[in-house]
């Protein structure tokens, strides 16, 4: 990394569901200009991570800065992509109109979205090749269609950190490889990138940085320094073997 | 009376003006909230609230000892809040689930409602007739100050909905990133959920506690089925909740005095039925007839791929075969020869077939399609 200046910082975080801790006592630096990868089980609390991150869940304990200031007041410099699982797919709009969400935040309340906002939106649109689907309505768009206008949606909201939530799930290969490619686009760009991966096999080639999650942080840096089968042991329980390509 | 005489008296009887005025604006303004529901999938929300409301009703009775409607709504209002607020409160901080909660605040209220009914009819007061109305709604009851401020929350409804449109659009679709946007989520949850509260005490009098969540969920239920577009999905549930409130009103005031609020709800039901079996895109009809048509073509498909099978090994593509080889193959019927024959892509003379050249490139093109639509 050419310089290490720490785009989200996580201090102290622990969140628990019931009477269970979830997360426990999570410090994470994650250095602008990274492409990272949360690895761990199910159940390791990856998901829950992103979200009490984004505040959608509310932590126990612990806090959130961007760019050395609190989360709060740094809303417009990040961008969500959730699990596309979480809403309802047979929801009465557009393909366009879920993209043009996107620039709700930057709008703030009550104004309506004008002609530059559906411009970036289409824009969007065509990055992830979903141009000709504008008018589509959302639930006769495949699996791997619905992912790239969730992703669409976030890039139009011209963030500098990402957070998506298994964007690969459920995706066919053609899909997979052009959601990565946008992905290193955004690295290229110096945007910050954190998703949550559930294929161990393609981190090496996807990601530059990861994060191995069990509840607790078991490890985090770059991929060529800490993806070892050390590491993938301590977070799965089992002895893991997986082919790491050096 | 008549349906026809109804009519005609619609626009020189007052109270027949005002009544049906009454549940058609009604009618409007629950199909436009009751969208709200159906897509929040809160649709046991309105019945929940409806019960919920009944004890108001009783205990402000029971305070002022009269029985102007105003103050047994305001009653009906603040007890309504209190059950939705009781939902809320045990889905967040219990492990219940939502639909658990709605059945426990229902059946809680609605029987200390009842409660409370019972106790005020062994009451020595003669002005305790009457209360029971609010359990079926009674219609004829609606005189003008009612309705007039039916008008003016519709109204205001209309004008925050207006306001505040991308936010409730947002939230509807996906609230957790509606959060990460900045927005308080909660407030625009509480606006909504005020308000649904409030089209349903605005509808007790009319429509009665019992059968108000099918005036939310009805007409939204049956615009969901004819459009894709939220804006037009609400603007139909309106219109058709008051459609269902004039005809309800119409057939129960021409039928010998039928009880107003379950017609207005069996009318919109059949607005439901209809939109499910009719709708073009999503009514069970189309789908049916559309899943016939495309078998049909299919059939057709896979004949004409057979042919095109045999025709390739011969020099001469249009080379006549018999229609006997075909009894082989299980998707030939004489309906799809017919049609293979209609549409230029085959020959048929003395038993005979033969394709085409447009049937050939038909065929060819065949396989790359199917790989296309998929």
């Amino acid at each position: 990394m050419k310089d290490l200046k720490i785009a989200i910082n996580v201090d102290d975080l622990t969140v628990a569901y019931n009477y269970k801790p979830v997360l426990w006592d999570i410090d994470l630096a994650i250095p602008e200009g990274v492409l990272m990868a949360i690895v761990g089980p199910n159940g390791a609390g990856k998901s829950t991570l992103i979200k009490a991150i984004l505040g959608i869940i509310d932590p126990i304990a612990g806090s959130v800065s961007i760019f050395g200031k609190p989360y709060e007041k740094q809303r417009k410099l990040v961008a969500y992509v959730p699990q596309k699982g979480s809403v309802d797919w047979d929801f009465p709009t557009t393909a366009f109109d879920v993209v043009l969400m996107g620039t709700y935040g930057k709008l703030g309340w009550i104004k309506r979205p004008k002609q530059a906002e559906k411009k970036a939106a289409l824009e969007a649109l065509e990055k992830v090749g979903m141009l000709a689907f504008k008018n589509r309505q959302i639930s006769q768009l495949s699996g791997g269609q619905q992912q790239r206008i969730f992703l669409a949606r976030a890039l139009v909201q011209d963030a500098s950190i990402y957070f998506m939530d298994e964007p690969f799930q459920g995706v066919d290969a053609t899909t997979e490889i052009a959601i990565i490619n946008i992905l290193k686009s955004l690295r290229k760009e110096g945007k910050t990138v954190v998703v949550v991966h559930h294929d161990l096999q393609t981190v090496p080639e996807y990601f530059d940085w990861v994060t191995f999650l069990n509840v607790k942080k078991i490890a985090t840096g770059p991929v060529k320094d800490i993806f070892n089968d050390d590491n993938l042991t301590k977070t799965y329980g089992i002895n893991y073997k997986v082919a790491v390509n050096k | 009376m008549t349906i026809s005489e109804y009519f005609e008296l619609l626009f020189t009887d007052y109270t027949l003006g005002t009544i049906t005025l009454g549940t058609a604006v009604l009618g409007a303004i629950c199909g436009m909230l009751g969208s709200f529901a159906v897509l929040r999938k809160q649709s046991l929300l309105g019945d929940a609230i409806s019960h919920a409301a009944l004890p108001g009703i009783a205990i402000a009775f029971l305070i002022t000892g009269t029985k102007d409607t105003n103050i047994l709504l305001l009653g009906a209002l603040v007890s309504g809040l209190i059950g939705t607020f009781w939902i809320r409160g045990m889905t967040h901080k219990t492990h219940l689930k939502s639909d658990t909660a709605l059945g426990l605040v229902l059946s809680l209220f609605f029987g200390f409602g009842m409660l409370l009914l019972t106790f005020i009819q062994k009451q020595p007061n003669a002005n305790q007739a009457g209360l029971d109305k609010y359990l079926f709604g009674q219609a004829a009851t609606l005189v003008k100050s009612d309705v007039e401020l039916m008008i003016i929350v519709t109204g205001i409804c209309l004008f925050v909905l207006l306001l505040f449109w991308k936010e409730f659009k947002i939230l509807l679709f996906d609230a957790d990133y509606t959060k990460t946007l900045g927005f308080n989520t909660k407030f625009i949850d509480i606006l909504i959920t005020f308000f649904i509260v409030l089209a349903i005490v605005l509808g007790l009098q009319t429509v009665g506690v019992v059968l108000m969540s099918a005036m939310l969920l009805a007409p939204a239920a049956a615009a969901r089925q004819w459009t894709n577009k939220l804006s037009v999905m609400i603007f139909l549930a309106a219109i058709i909740g008051a459609f269902a409130g004039v005809f309800g009103t119409a057939i129960s005031a021409s039928q010998n005095n039928l009880s107003t609020g379950p017609v207005i709800v069996l009318v919109a039901a059949v607005f439901v039925a209809f939109s499910f079996v009719f709708s073009p895109s999503r009514g069970l009809l189309f789908r049916q007839i559309r899943f016939l048509k495309n078998r049909r073509d299919l059939e057709l498909k896979k004949t004409l791929q057979f042919m095109y099978g045999i025709a390739k090994t011969h020099e001469n593509i249009s080379h006549p075969h018999a229609i006997r080889i075909l009894n082989n193959f299980h998707g030939f019927t004489r309906k799809t020869l017919q049609k293979l024959e209609h549409n230029g892509w085959i020959e048929v003379s003395n038993q005979q077939w033969s394709l085409t050249n447009e049937g050939f490139i038909e065929a060819e093109n065949l396989y790359n399609q199917l790989l296309e639509n998929d």
